[in-house]
């Protein structure tokens, strides 16, 4: 990838390393996710891992770097489509079930990946809204310049 | 963990003080991980390592003066009588309490016998906070989603411009 600003971040010995453990970290955070119902962790779990990986490159290459890839309309839409797909399960459940956030589908086979009905989903939508939600609060933190005077 | 919180407040410099911060929540991460809650170890440690990455942003470059305390003799003695006073109490209170792992609510039992049968979850914690205490997660993400609404508000760069403002 090229590096428009490479005067930002830290040195060069903290970007090659972080080029190969950023993508352990959203991966171990995905995998934290989607096993959520069947080993320890889940959605909030694995959000603030996604969201430590974001971190993690904005520390190591500055902001900018992550700002010209990552386009942050597209992260403040993502975060509030996956709260209002939280509030759309819930009627779906109301819908099918007649009880609000009720599991509408099959329980499925314990011990398998694609088994617990609709916890999984939920897990998803989590994580992706705790992930966007906490990297903005660390971006808006970071890029926040108090005047003079 | 004490050690830590007692470093905290009597550390002059900042960044040593917010590095004490983060291991008094190791200490309690690991406290989770003994007492056998992985799911609430996990969630702590995590976010422990979080907030000291903001803490540091926040203050390490900031010339913050610390100044030092000055320890009234009549405010000590108060603030010592109360504590002791809540400690002696608090023995009688926790007399009262029920033995660890007997807990008093039934529900608990159900939970552990019938959770992998109801919603098909191997992991208990998460069919509770997913299943059956669904309002509760629910409620929590509006918690968080209010607060970033208010870190957006108060952080943006450019103000909204007022309509009338000629």
């Amino acid at each position: 990838m090229q590096n428009n600003f490479p005067n930002e971040g830290m040195s060069v010995i903290v970007k090659t390393i972080t080029r190969f453990t950023v993508w352990l970290i959203f991966l171990y955070g995905l995998y934290i996710v989607i096993h959520g119902h069947l080993s320890p962790g889940g959605g909030f779990a694995g959000g603030v891992i996604v969201a430590l990986s974001f971190v993690h490159l904005t520390l190591a290459y500055g902001k900018n770097f992550v700002m010209e890839r990552v386009n942050k309309f597209a992260m403040n839409s993502l975060e509030a489509i996956a709260a209002i797909l939280i509030v759309l399960t819930g009627l779906v459940g109301l819908y099918v079930t007649g009880y609000f956030l009720a599991n509408f589908m099959g329980v499925g086979k314990l011990y398998t990946l694609l088994s617990a009905g609709y916890i999984p989903m939920l897990n998803i939508f989590i994580c992706v809204k705790v992930g966007m939600g906490l990297y903005l609060v660390f971006y808006y933190l970071a890029s926040f310049k108090p005047k003079e005077g | 963990m004490i050690i830590g919180s007692i470093a905290c407040l009597e550390i002059k410099n900042i960044l040593s003080s917010i590095i004490t911060i983060g291991v008094v929540g190791l200490g309690l991460s690991l406290a989770f991980l003994f007492l056998g809650a992985p799911d609430l170890a996990l969630v702590q440690f995590v976010f422990e390592i979080l907030c000291v990455i903001i803490l540091i942003r926040a203050f390490a470059k900031r010339s913050i003066e610390v100044r030092a305390l000055r320890r009234d003799v009549p405010e000590t003695i108060i603030a010592i009588v109360i504590l002791a006073s809540i400690f002696v109490l608090s023995i009688f209170a926790f007399k009262d309490l029920p033995s660890f792992g007997k807990p008093i609510v039934r529900v608990a039992e159900r939970y552990l016998a019938q959770a992998g049968v109801e919603t098909g979850s191997q992991n208990i914690v998460t069919a509770v906070i997913l299943n059956y205490r669904v309002y509760d997660t629910l409620g929590e993400v509006t918690v968080l989603f209010t607060a970033i609404l208010g870190a957006v508000t108060i952080l943006r760069k450019t103000g909204r411009k007022k309509r009338h403002a000629e």
